[in-house]
């Protein structure tokens, strides 16, 4: 057990590192194309489209993202549906990003003046006309900062993809323990690995944020 | 034919009726002042016109067609009615030509190089064209609001409305917004212009109409409604603006 060199663990947490980054990026850009669509739905469709996005939006944020992992691996199996951990891990962080998002920029909509709506609605803009020319590019100004650091969330939520099986980091991590046995090295060293990816992510949204909200004016 | 014609407008938020039934017919090329009360529904007549507020009850035609209750689209509207809010509302995010030519290029889909044409037409008649590049938040708010005319121009309705378009102003910017206006009720543009500008209302428009509590209370042409008001309540009224 002791032919572990720092620099297998380190090489092999790498490698699975690699697999963090990947779930994370298609959580995130797969989040952030359905967070659209329901930002969109749950600002300008009908109420019970409104409705039925605020529901999704409130079972997401309000249940822990592990249930949703398991229910999205275990209950597509009882469904009949065989996929892998793969698939499952990517689905169920996807939607759970969708949602966050979905909630984050809402806000960031409701925050543009009404009184912009109303110039775009006179001169002649319907709603998808408006929303692009005219809300969405003031909202997205204020979007970036919280979602930046929302990401954070997401790659830290890609560790519990490691109880459905899915080697990533952590489970690389668990893998490794199981037989160098070396807990405190082999997990300040995964620790160290997440930090790595958020600490960049969460010091350039306060960077933004700064910068958005510091300089003062538009 | 009066361009347009308003009958019976009804309009309620809630339990507080604020329009009891408004009667008016505008010839083109007048130019109204609407003057009244803080609260005397003098915003929400001229939000029903451009259908911002749908009204309960009434009618409203503009050039003997239909425009309430759904018989134009957004985009049909902003073609016949223009309108320019108290507070600028420009796209902070455009240019000030970008803002010009934004609805006529989305919504009438003219090509760039007309639109921009028009847009430039429209800011020389504002005096805006040296700032054609410039974000709204680099001009003062007579000049945001200038623009903020000639965006509506762009779209060439056949009414404007100003709703207190210089109440946001410091006072020396007040007169330069006011010039555009009267260069235009000059040009013969039908304009509807709710004001507390008094000064302005006797001396530009053709018309003036006092709204008191949901009501044309009275109107008239402008010398004789401030010198000869018929009703306590606008002698009240002048006297407590004088
Ligand atoms: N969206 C709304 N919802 C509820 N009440 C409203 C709404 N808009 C206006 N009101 C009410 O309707 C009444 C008339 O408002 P309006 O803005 O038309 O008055 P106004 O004559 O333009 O007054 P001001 O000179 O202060 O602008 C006011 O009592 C106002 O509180
Ligand atoms: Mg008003």
């Amino acid at each position: 057990m002791t032919d572990f060199t720092l620099w297998d663990i380190v090489r092999n947490l790498l490698l699975a590192g690699r697999w963090t980054v990947v779930l994370s990026l298609i959580a995130f850009a797969g989040g952030a194309c359905v967070g659209l669509m329901l930002t969109l739905l749950r600002m300008g469709g009908l109420w019970p489209i409104r409705w039925l996005v605020r529901l999704y939006v409130d079972l997401f944020q309000g249940t822990p993202l592990l249930m949703q992992l398991f229910l999205a691996y275990f209950g597509a199996a009882v469904l009949g549906f065989d996929i892998s951990a793969w698939t499952a891990a990517s689905v169920a962080l996807t939607l759970f990003t969708s949602a966050f998002l979905c909630d984050i920029w809402r806000g960031c909509v409701e925050a543009v003046p009404s009184g912009q709506w109303q110039a775009a609605r006179v001169l002649g803009l319907n709603y998808l006309q408006s929303m692009r020319h005219v809300i969405l590019p003031q909202a997205l100004r204020l979007a970036v900062p919280p979602t930046v650091g929302f990401s954070v969330q997401v790659i830290k939520g890609t560790a519990l993809a490691s109880v459905i099986g899915f080697v990533e980091l952590t489970k690389a991590g668990t893998m490794l323990n199981n037989a160098a046995f070396a807990p405190f090295t082999i997990f300040a060293l995964v620790a160290l690995g997440y930090f790595i990816l958020c600490y960049p992510l969460s010091r350039y949204a306060r960077y933004l944020e700064r910068k958005l909200y510091g300089a003062g004016s538009r | 034919m009066a361009l347009v014609a308003v009958n019976d407008l009804h309009k309620s938020f809630g339990d507080l009726e604020v329009l009891k039934g408004i009667d008016l017919e505008i010839e083109a090329g007048e130019v109204v002042s609407v003057i009244g009360r803080s609260g005397s529904g003098k915003s929400t007549f001229l939000r029903c016109l451009n259908q911002l507020e749908h009204h309960d009850w009434g009618t409203i035609h503009l050039a003997d067609q239909r425009l309430d209750g759904g018989a134009m689209s957004p985009g049909e509207l902003s073609q016949n009615v223009g309108m320019v809010f108290q507070s600028f509302n420009l796209f902070p995010h455009k240019t000030v030509i970008e803002n010009v030519m934004l609805a006529p290029v989305v919504v009438k889909q003219t090509p760039r190089a007309e639109a921009r044409q028009i847009a430039e037409q429209m800011l020389d008649k504002v005096g805006m064209l040296e700032k054609i590049d410039a974000y709204p938040a680099q001009l003062s708010g007579g000049q945001q609001q200038r623009v903020a005319i000639a965006r509506a121009l762009a779209m060439q309705p056949k009414v404007l409305l100003c709703d207190e378009v210089t109440s946001a102003l410091d006072p020396e910017l007040v007169g330069e917004v006011l010039h555009v206006l009267e260069s235009l009720a000059a040009e013969g543009m039908t304009l509807i212009l709710v004001t507390h500008e008094m000064k302005f209302a006797r001396d530009v428009s053709h018309r003036v109409v006092f709204m008191h509590h949901g009501h044309i209370h009275e109107a008239g042409d402008p010398q004789t409604l401030f010198t000869q008001p018929k009703t306590p309540e606008l002698s009240q009224f002048i006297a407590s603006i004088l």
